[in-house]
């Protein structure tokens, strides 16, 4: 019986066949970062929630975010962000047809990496400068 | 002549056509939250304070009430949609995939509500 089901058809090139290429680590940064932002999502809930439900609340939850191992997470977050952003940028200019030589992609991808440290590490000097400790 | 697989013929399988809508509704979501995620680092950067006389003053300003709520509602459906392709890309068993997207689902919802809920909470004076 000729099944084409059984038969050993073609697959596509994964992972494991290609080298290893630093456009890949980025590339799979874009779905970390993604990850790590949607749970995110719960912290963003939790501080309009905490805000919403009353003085009490929101000091707690003020004392949480305050945290020093929290704020390392809230880097993190920061990062996964403006990563996200920038690369979500690169891929939509993907999208139109453009940048997929592989110098370009390689260039940008090297901005958005670099890009995304520069932010990160502005917007905090910036919080930190603008409202201290006491955030 | 027909590339599909003769049990994919008999099981009458094909492409859903659903694939478009979710790529394209992941690119307007995108685009949607790199204004909207601009404006709130923005507003971040612009707080002189996190006090909570501040913030919830902030919040209910009816401008800003309506960016956060676009923002959560926008936030939440590019993250379902984000975490749906991972899902079947690494969730290989059939049932477990069907039972992890339903669980995502409900969470996502559930944070939209809680987010949502609470801005028109603030917003319409209800807190504080």
């Amino acid at each position: 019986m000729d099944s084409t089901s059984t038969r050993k058809r073609p697959l596509s090139p994964f992972l494991t066949v290609y080298r290893w290429q630093y456009t890949m680590a980025l590339s799979i940064l874009h779905r970390v970062t993604g990850c790590a932002l949607s749970v995110g999502l719960l912290l963003f809930a939790y501080w309009l929630v905490a805000a919403a439900t009353g003085r009490e609340a929101y000091d707690t939850a003020r004392a949480f975010f305050a945290h020093p191992l929290v704020r390392v997470l809230l880097i993190g977050f920061s990062f996964a962000f403006f990563y996200h952003l920038l690369n979500g940028v690169r891929h939509m200019t993907w999208d139109t047809g453009h940048g997929l030589e592989r110098k370009s992609a390689r260039l940008s991808g090297w901005i958005v990496f670099l890009g995304a440290i520069a932010t990160t590490a502005l917007f905090w000097v910036l919080v930190l400068r603008h409202v201290g400790g006491a955030a | 002549m027909s590339l599909r697989s003769p049990i994919g013929r008999v099981l009458g399988l094909g492409a859903a056509k659903e694939g478009l809508s979710h790529w394209w509704s992941q690119r307007v979501t995108s685009v949607a939250l790199l204004l909207l995620g601009l404006w709130f680092v923005s507003a971040l950067l612009r707080m002189p304070t996190f006090d909570y006389e501040f913030v919830v003053a902030w919040i209910a300003v009816p401008l800003n009430a309506v960016l956060l709520l676009l923002l959560a509602g926008t936030l939440i459906y590019h993250s379902l949609l984000g975490v749906q392709v991972v899902v079947e890309d690494y969730v290989h068993h059939h049932g477990l995939k069907i039972a992890t997207m339903m669980l995502l689902t409900f969470a996502h919802v559930a944070v939209a509500a809680f987010a949502i809920f609470a801005v028109l909470r603030i917003a319409f004076g209800g807190a504080g």
